[in-house]
């Protein structure tokens, strides 16, 4: 249980600063961010183990299995290749954290396979833990939560997947 | 007391900054390098400007003035820039500073800043023309009809006057924050490093560079490790090595290939699984690789260890030294406070029989390698007095405090020694300090 707080104040902390570091005169730097994910890459396996150590019901752990959407840490890109747009992606992200959250049950289908490619990233703080308000905006190709048909989503779905996951994200903590 | 390298002791020399408790952001010190001789010295701050100083060999029968160290220039090396395309501001900041081998009487500097390299030319002029025929002495012009004679103008001698001015500019090669460069020993090219790509220059050439080492993967997603510091080797102009935050040094031979993403040699030291913490990845990040001058090995810096690698052994360093294990349970506050962060530099000493790094509370640390004796100093102006010896330092990481030691909770941790550098030849070195310049010397030198 000690490792458990541990590891979610630890997520707590690396997500401040990966917020505050995108304030940081010179833009966001990557090696810090790297490091940032890794650390709460750590914690969020620690904290995910502990918590299926403590409650081993498959209704606790079915919602963090969606969370695993990719094996590598997950980058924001601050420096934009050509084809992005940095602003465009760091102010997303912070909209998105106020109302997008991590839809939980595997019934969700509001955010499965978008039917158009969005042109959101993803970043490293989204794979935060659930009980942490996270941005689900897009499947990479081929990295499909579920073997749901293409085109059952709604694109934008970030309001009524509020209202919907809200209420488990509170139990949470 | 005998010190690293046998009978040295270490003395104050000189402090150079300001004496002011409250540091001004732009003049902390960001990179300190001794030219190839060691008579010149350079820093750079973050509010872009290079302070070069001058070794003063004013009294040679008495060796404690030997190393006194003046102001010789000072110059803006980098402004703050804008990048409009992507909403960033560029930090004006002076990553590094690297000397060129002196070719002719004007000296050479390449600095460097996250985003663009320049080098300077640093020449004297100590005389000036006198004698126009045309002008007067003030530089008005003169009538030329009420010119009746002609004279040859001279040179007369003149105060002198230190000159910097940027004689190459090279930019827009790097997307990512650069952190290296390196002279090449052909004097002819140089590397510079970025987070995910190395490039390679030849110094007379701005507008083109070759890319040499790209680790950047198709997937951003799928990143998992940075370039974090390059060097050349010092005597094999096809070779050069680069670090990662992964712990790995991986070293290159130009000569196999025009993109060296594959390493010839690959080194790195398995983990002590002991050790492992949610922190394990950010300590084990290096910091710095530097060749010891003979170019038989390397050293690197983690957060909380120097290791020496023999070019010839992969798997494992062949000495490793704990600059402040203590620090090893105070890992989740240092995260916290940003401190595990911080990158240490670290240096060889001329004969690469001693190697120096920073730590924090402004105590740096030596470590003679052939006597296996290991010391701590600490930079402050409370030991400022001309030729005082300082004494070394110890931390109690536990139990009773001796007198003298100081416990690790009482570590300032906003006093931290980022950067040093040791003079090529003798035992001088330079120590930084968050805004001042410490120079000490050996008590023999």
């Amino acid at each position: 249980m000690e490792v458990n707080m541990e590891a979610r104040r630890i997520l707590a902390v690396s997500i401040s600063k990966l917020y505050a570091s995108r304030s940081q005169r010179g833009g966001l730097r990557l090696h810090r961010s790297l490091l940032l994910s890794l650390v709460m890459k750590s914690a969020r396996d620690i904290y995910h183990s502990s918590r299926e150590e403590d409650a081993p019901s498959g209704a606790q752990s079915a919602p963090e299995e969606p969370m695993e959407t990719s094996s590598g840490p997950e980058v924001p890109e601050p420096q934009p290749l050509s084809e992005r747009n940095s602003s465009e992606t760091v102010s997303e992200e912070s909209d998105n954290k106020a109302k997008d959250y991590d839809c939980d049950t595997v019934d969700d289908k509001e955010n499965l396979s978008p039917t158009k490619q969005s042109r959101k990233r993803r970043g490293k703080a989204s794979a935060a833990p659930d009980f942490l308000p996270n941005k689900r905006a897009r499947l990479e190709p081929g990295e499909e939560r579920y073997s749901a048909p293409l085109g059952s989503c709604r694109v934008g779905a970030g309001e009524s997947l509020a209202t919907l996951s809200l209420n488990q994200v509170i139990p949470a903590f | 007391m005998a010190g690293p390298g046998g009978d040295m002791q270490w003395c104050f020399s000189q402090v150079k900054g300001a004496i002011d408790d409250d540091v001004a952001e732009a003049d902390i010190i960001s990179t300190v390098e001794f030219n190839h001789t060691g008579e010149l010295l350079a820093t750079g701050d973050k509010g872009g400007r290079v302070v070069i100083f001058q070794q003063e060999i004013e009294n040679k029968s008495l060796p404690q003035f030997r190393s006194e160290y003046n102001v010789y220039s000072t110059f803006q090396s980098h402004e703050p820039e804008f990048d409009y395309l992507k909403s960033l501001e560029i930090e004006e900041k002076i990553n590094k500073i690297r000397w060129l081998p002196q070719k002719n009487a004007a000296q050479f500097l390449l600095s460097t800043n996250d985003k663009t390299i320049k080098l300077w030319k640093i020449s004297e002029r100590d005389k000036r023309p006198d004698g126009y025929n045309l002008k007067e002495e003030d530089g008005r012009y003169r009538d030329p009809n009420t010119i009746t004679a002609l004279r040859v103008p001279v040179l007369i001698p003149m105060d002198l006057m230190v000159e910097a001015s940027p004689r190459r500019v090279f930019a827009n090669a790097h997307t990512y924050h650069i952190n290296s460069v390196s002279v090449n020993s052909d004097n002819e090219t140089y590397l510079s490093a970025d987070d995910l790509r190395i490039n390679l220059w030849n110094l007379e050439i701005t507008d083109r560079s070759f890319n040499i080492v790209d680790i950047k993967p198709a997937n951003m997603e799928e990143l998992t490790e940075v370039i974090t510091a390059a060097e050349f080797h010092p005597h094999q102009c096809n070779t050069f090595v680069y670090s990662s935050s992964k712990g790995t040094i991986r070293l290159c031979d130009m000569r196999i290939s025009a993109l060296c993403d594959k390493h010839s040699k690959l080194f790195e030291e398995p983990e002590n699984p002991s050790n492992r913490s949610f922190f394990s990845e950010i300590i084990s990040s290096i910091s710095d690789v530097k060749f010891s001058h003979n170019g038989r090995y390397m050293m690197t810096r983690d957060y909380l260890s120097v290791k020496i690698w023999d070019l010839n052994m992969e798997n494992r360093p062949v000495e490793t030294y704990q600059v402040h294990e203590y620090l090893r349970s105070k890992l989740c506050s240092l995260y916290e406070n940003d401190c595990i962060f911080d990158k240490f530099e670290c240096c060889w000493n001329g004969d690469d029989s001693v190697v120096m790094t920073g730590s924090y509370n402004n105590f740096f640390r030596m470590f003679d390698r052939g006597h296996r004796r290991d010391t701590t100093l600490e930079a402050s102006r409370e030991n400022g007095k001309p030729l005082q010896v300082l004494r070394p330092r110890k931390v109690c990481t536990g139990g009773k405090r001796k007198k003298d030691e100081i416990s690790v909770d009482s570590l300032d941790f906003n006093k931290k020694i980022l950067h040093t550098a040791w003079h090529p030849q003798d035992n001088i070195i330079a120590v930084a300090t968050t805004n001042n310049l410490y120079i000490f010397q050996d008590k023999v030198n």
